[in-house]
């Protein structure tokens, strides 16, 4: 125990004299946390529209104008003829065409149906796919719209199925809800991956390892040395970009305090034991920054904070499954959204401890006192 | 507990075909102040390692300090002192600070700490200096520094691995006066260098050539054997032998 406790006034003292690491550890994961929600957003908003009009009728402009009047699209011109549009498109002053033929009023009146053509830019494939599914609504609603004008009667008897939708636990919408929770796990994983998987490299690469090595110290007790200094960093970290939630994007847990941190507490076991880890497999701080990069890359790719996990293919689920960020991610956003209780996130927490026996037992076994 | 400190007998490191250290045997008695001389490349360091229980020997018997090195390495690191080629103190720590890690990791009591860090401070005329980080010392004092630190848990055998490189002529004669203390006080020491004046002021000598050990006696009687008027003619002899390149 003794030597435990020297240990860890060693880490301290050092990491706390590192005027160099102090702000990257404090300071600009909290700045990143006011600046990434902000950007990340994913509603589409500005598309820029251009209309092919080859009818020029009462209709089409009041189609048009409700278009216009959605708020999510700019319409950026009118054409008589399809080539121009696309020119719009190559020249990426537009992101959708929608075309409406000859006779459309015509046909709509008479024939009862009219048909609109919509052409998408796919290279941003979320603008183009969300873009069509908006027009696809609002053209759906004009059409309701016109029909009751029409025959309200027989518009009520014919019966189409309307489909009313309520967003449970973030009823607006609102993507910040979404992704704050989300990327102060990211930020809480790159500070305590990064920091822990450069450490004992810093010892190698410094020499004093060999000195450490030489002395009574046990393994154990070195990697426990290092690891508490970073997991109550990690516990420092998290609490701050709490309150930072709290107090800019008003978003407050729903769920027990309690069982967040205890589930944190367990993440950041398992995620130091992956740092340490690389770090006793590299021999210098460069090497070591390179893997730790590539597999939080992946990790944080694959963890469902961008993309659901659910719509990856099943080889992605596994992998998403086999890295402890997934899983937080997922605990993090069902305890402060939906106040979720141990319960439902039992298996998560059966995973973590499992990531966290498997890492640490491997980097204990793989760190070396004779080689 | 054994006369000999360190008892040696055809220790070999072998890396793929390469032999680094050679079947080389030897004893070190207890209180002794044994030079391990060679050329660079020779296999001094790969054989102080496996002595100090940080790298497992190929084949062969050694024991330090009445412990084997193949089993008991974490034996061997209580009783043994080791100040390597790098600099291994902490440099974001201060002078007392560096003290207080490396004496409480050896089991000195926090009395005991403040006692012989006051000693070592004094003794080193630091009294100014404890309180700095040790990076900001100059050269020549964190050598001294390091090598009271490595003996302050008074360890049966101190391992030093060119401790003096670097470091100008007065101080390397302080130096020295330190080990000299140090054997006074019964510890053993195992002591590498490139400076032959330093090699006169062993009471034995062993010179390494290509993993072997090639000559091994005291300073007087190897310059007999080669007819040499100092240890620098006697080591020109030996290392000429040598086939390895040095690195």
């Amino acid at each position: 125990m003794r030597t435990l406790r020297l240990l860890l006034e060693k880490e301290f003292r050092q990491i706390f004299r590192d005027k160099g690491i102090l702000p990257v550890i404090f300071i600009m994961p909290m700045i990143q946390l006011l600046i990434m929600p902000l950007a990340a957003n994913f509603d589409v908003k500005n598309i820029n529209l251009v209309v092919v009009d080859r009818d020029h009728s009462t209709y089409t402009q009041q189609m048009v104008t409700k278009i216009a009047s959605s708020g999510y699209f700019h319409i950026k011109g009118y054409y008589n003829d399809y080539a121009p549009a696309l020119h719009e498109v190559e020249r990426e002053k537009a992101d959708i065409i929608l075309e409406i033929p000859a006779h459309f009023e015509t046909d709509l009146v008479r024939e009862n149906k009219a048909e609109v053509y919509l052409a998408a830019d796919a290279i941003n494939g979320t603008k183009a796919g969300l873009g069509s599914a908006y027009l696809n609504t609002i053209l759906g609603d004009f059409n309701n719209e016109i029909r009751m004008k029409w025959l309200p009667a027989k518009a009520a008897a014919a019966g189409t199925i309307d489909v009313t939708s309520s967003n449970w636990f973030n009823p607006n919408m609102n993507y910040r809800l979404y992704m704050v929770p989300g990327i102060l796990v990211l930020l809480v994983t790159m500070v305590g991956g990064f920091i822990s998987a450069l450490n004992i490299v810093k010892e190698k690469e410094i020499g004093t390892i060999e000195q450490i090595n030489v002395t009574p110290i046990k393994k154990w007790q070195f990697i426990i040395g290092k690891m508490i200094p970073f997991w109550v960093i990690g516990m420092v970290d998290f609490t701050l970009g709490l309150l930072l939630a709290r107090f800019v994007y008003g978003i407050i847990p729903l769920g027990s305090l309690l069982l967040l941190y205890g589930f944190l507490s367990i993440y950041l076991v398992a995620l130091l034991g992956f740092g340490l880890l690389i770090s006793t497999y590299s021999d210098n701080q460069l090497q070591a920054m390179f893997v730790a990069f590539f597999f939080i890359m992946i990790f944080m790719l694959m963890s469902g904070l961008f993309v659901s996990v659910d719509n990856m293919p099943a080889w992605a689920k596994m992998i998403a499954k086999l890295t402890p960020v997934t899983h937080f991610i997922d605990v993090v956003r069902m305890i402060v959204l939906k106040g979720s209780r141990f319960a439902d996130i039992k298996m998560q927490f059966l995973y973590e401890i499992a990531f966290a026996i498997v890492l640490n037992g491997w980097a204990i076994w793989n760190y070396r006192k004779t080689a | 507990m054994s006369e000999k400190a360190i008892v040696c007998k055809d220790l070999t490191k072998r890396f793929g075909d390469f032999f680094a250290v050679n079947h080389i045997s030897f004893d070190v008695d207890q209180g002794e102040i044994f030079g391990f001389l060679g050329a660079n490349g020779a296999g001094k360091t790969t054989a102080m390692r496996m002595l100090c229980g940080l790298s497992y020997p190929t084949s062969g018997e050694a024991s330090v300090a009445g412990y084997n090195v193949f089993k008991q390495q974490e034996d061997i690191k209580r009783n043994i002192g080791y100040m390597s080629q790098k600099f291994s103190l902490y440099e974001s720590l201060t002078v007392r600070e560096n003290i207080r890690f490396y004496g409480g990791v050896y089991g000195l009591s926090d009395k005991q700490l403040k006692e012989k860090g006051d000693e070592l401070i004094t003794k080193l005329g630091m009294e100014k200096e404890a309180k700095m980080m040790v990076g900001s010392l100059p050269l020549g004092w964190k050598q001294k520094l390091a090598f009271s630190v490595a003996i302050i848990h008074q360890p049966r055998i101190v391992f030093l691995d060119e401790p003096t490189g670097g470091v100008d002529p007065v101080t390397r004669r302080q130096f020295w006066d330190l080990i000299y203390d140090a054997a006074d006080s019964g510890i053993t020491v195992f002591v590498t260098t490139h400076y032959m004046d330093e090699a006169e002021y062993c009471n034995r000598i062993s010179v390494m050539v290509d993993g072997r050990i090639d000559a091994l006696d005291t300073p007087a009687n190897l310059k007999q054997q080669f007819e040499a008027a100092s240890m620098n003619e006697v080591f020109y002899a030996l290392a000429r032998t040598a086939k390895r390149s040095a690195d």
